[in-house]
């Protein structure tokens, strides 16, 4: 599903450059649930960003579903990044002045479905998050968890390839994140690959592999107590 | 093309942030406000000038004559020059191809009574296309004709007030006056935009005139009415050359100004012209300036705002939109409130000259200010395109920054 070459990728900064990945080899089949951890700054955020589409290498190769991502311009990136592509941020990221279900329902209004139809799919997902009684609720009327939630159901909604979590509970507390992890692994036995960013040990354990970033080079890839289990 | 989705978008977007639409609106909507009624003002200015001359028909021109003030050819200063038919036919046919209207005209005063009511008027004795010369507008029963001329009818065509004066409110129309001591017969009655004097006036047949007072071919002066398809200058030179005729004909000296002289509406004309030039010139700066200091405004405050939806633009591509989607949302939702806006300015603008009227045109000169159809429709369309350039440039640079950056713009 994604495959990376000897990934590069430097900010620059003023005159000179910040060299944060340094050459990552990584694959990861479909169907897998994945977590990158890493001190801050390790450069997991960047990972994820490139793939997602977000942002761009500079050198290597990436291929997303066997497609080589290569000067990709912004409206091709935007119907990958709407046909293959979930995320789910730390920040949220809803539209404030858009209720929840109409935040949900903004990818298929991009996909082009129409309007009737893609608030009955948005209202589907709210309730698969437990907040059909919120759909009318506009973001800030909702607790961190349920805004979390939003955004997962909001992921979800175009039934993509895989989805992408950038520290999804780096903002809540430890009963709401749990239930955002439930979410993701419900998610990821429905068959979605799912690659979550965290620092925390106790979500990584939750995840089936669990890659290591350091200084912008895997330090280590290996399968968790349950990714273990289940492949067995 | 119409997406009612892409409505529903723009109009939540607008109405969840009101504030920011009204600011925008407020800027285009007073730009727009001072520009009608700039413009409005200044047509009213055009308006006033062009009506100071509407008295008389616009290729109006007038032969004139006095005492001679130059000797020439042995005769004295001071001697009387005296009109008569023959210059008048002299004319007609000198410069036949062009001139649309032409009178000769004779003024008298005289006594007119009816019954017990008598006072003394201006009466003038004309040709039938003296009507189109003064712009007479008849209101009852008809003008002089060319039968009336050749009979030497007494009849006679009365002001309005002259009727008022004599008749008040009774009818006048086919009654007999006496005029001069002869009796007359009402043909008809007039009215005239040129004022009070010029409505206690009077028109008999110039052949009646002439025969009846002192039984000669004199006439006072000399009305034409040049033909229209001339243009301002040829009509001047035409005013110019006659001019030089009649004085070789009737052996004045070639600059004796007093001794006769070309009244002639084209000269009018031409500074009225240079004045409404000059106004439109003074318009189109003023006006052009109040409409980019607008654009300029909306410009503004969009490069405001789309900075301010960075992030959700930066979001709504996470999702799939495509930049061409945000470039045409931006775009729309600017279009529809700079043409609403100005919409709302032009209204507030003429309702505000249809306020003003004519209530300033004793002081200021300003006589029913308005704006054409054609300016409106015209600022219409430099809104609508100004909505455009000012959403599509800063949108088309927001919608092409990577999504990363734009979710990182808080
Ligand atoms: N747009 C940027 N410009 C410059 N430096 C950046 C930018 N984004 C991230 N960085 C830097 O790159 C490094 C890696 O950042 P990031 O990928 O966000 O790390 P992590 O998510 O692991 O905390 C950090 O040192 C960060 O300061
Ligand atoms: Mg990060």
């Amino acid at each position: 599903m994604i495959r990376i070459e000897k990934l590069h990728k430097s900010y620059p900064i003023g005159k000179d450059s910040l060299h944060v990945l340094k050459g990552i080899d990584l694959h990861i089949k479909e169907g897998e649930f994945v977590s990158i951890m890493g001190s801050s700054g390790s450069g997991k955020s960047t990972l994820l960003n490139i793939v997602g589409l977000l942002d761009v290498h500079d050198e290597g190769n990436y291929y997303l579903n066997g497609q080589l991502i290569k000067d990709l311009n912004e409206k091709k990136a935007a119907i990958l990044r709407n046909k293959f592509l979930g995320f789910v941020f730390q920040s949220f990221n809803l539209i404030s002045y858009k209720t929840a279900l109409e935040n949900v329902a903004l990818p298929l209004y991009y996909k082009g479905m129409a309007r009737k139809e893609r608030l009955k799919i948005a209202q589907e997902y709210l309730e698969k998050v437990e907040l059909g009684p919120w759909a009318n609720h506009l973001p800030n009327e909702l607790s961190g968890g349920q805004k979390q939630r939003v955004a997962i159901a909001r992921a979800l909604v175009t039934k993509p390839k895989v989805v992408l979590a950038d520290e999804p509970t780096g903002a809540l507390d430890s009963t709401t994140t749990d239930s955002v992890m439930d979410l993701l692994k419900d998610i990821n036995d429905e068959g979605m690959t799912v690659f979550v960013i965290t620092h925390e040990e106790e979500v990584a354990e939750q995840t089936k592999r669990v890659v290591r970033l350091k200084d912008g080079l895997i330090i280590s890839d290996e399968l968790t107590a349950t990714g273990k289990a289940k492949t067995v | 093309m119409f997406d009612l989705d892409r409505w529903r978008e723009i109009f939540q977007s607008i109405n969840k942030n009101r504030l920011r639409s009204v600011m925008s609106g407020f800027t285009v909507a007073f730009a727009i406000l001072l520009f009608t009624l700039l413009f409005g003002v200044a047509n009213g200015l055009g308006n006033f000038f062009k009506g100071a001359f509407a008295d008389d028909a616009q290729n109006a021109m007038f032969v004139r004559v006095w005492k001679t003030s130059k000797p020439y050819k042995g005769l004295q200063t001071g001697r009387r020059v005296q009109l008569k038919n023959k210059d008048y036919d002299y004319i007609a046919d000198e410069y036949e191809n062009k001139i649309q209207y032409k009178s000769s005209r004779i003024y008298k005063n005289f006594t007119i009574k009816y019954k017990n009511e008598a006072s003394s008027y201006s009466v003038m004795a004309v040709n039938p296309d003296h009507q189109y010369l003064e712009k007479t507008i008849i209101n009852e029963g008809r003008y002089l004709n060319e039968r009336d001329l050749k009979a030497k009818s007494k009849v006679i065509v009365i002001g309005r007030l002259i009727k008022k004066d004599l008749f008040g409110e009774k009818p006048a129309l086919g009654k007999r006056v006496n005029v001069n001591g002869s009796s007359f017969l009402i043909i008809g009655i007039f009215s005239d935009d040129g004022g009070d004097n010029e409505e206690r006036k009077a028109f008999i047949p110039l052949s009646t005139s002439q025969a009846m007072y002192g039984n000669n071919d004199y006439i006072s002066q000399i009305a034409l009415g040049y033909n229209p398809n001339l243009s301002t200058d040829a009509a001047i030179a035409f005013g110019n050359q006659m001019e030089r005729d009649l004085r070789k004909k009737l052996n004045i000296h070639p600059d004796d100004q007093s001794a006769l002289s070309v009244r002639n509406m084209a000269e009018a004309n031409k500074f009225v012209g240079t004045v409404m030039l000059a106004l439109f010139f003074i318009i189109t700066f003023i006006g052009s300036g109040t409409l980019i200091a607008g654009i300029i405004g909306i410009s503004n405050i969009m490069i405001f705002v789309i900075k301010e939806r960075t992030k959700e633009f930066g979001i709504r591509k996470a999702l799939g939109a495509k930049p061409s989607s945000i470039v045409g949302m931006v775009v729309q939702e600017s279009v529809l409130i700079t043409t609403i806006a100005g919409y709302v300015g032009l209204t507030i603008g003429t309702y505000i000259l249809s306020l003003i009227g004519n209530s300033l045109e004793e002081k200021y000169f300003i006589k029913d200010p308005s704006v054409s159809s054609e300016i409106v429709i015209g600022a219409t369309f430099v809104l609508i395109v100004s909505g455009l350039i000012a959403g599509y440039l800063p949108a088309k640079r927001a919608a092409n920054i990577k999504p990363i950056e734009a979710l990182r713009a808080d």
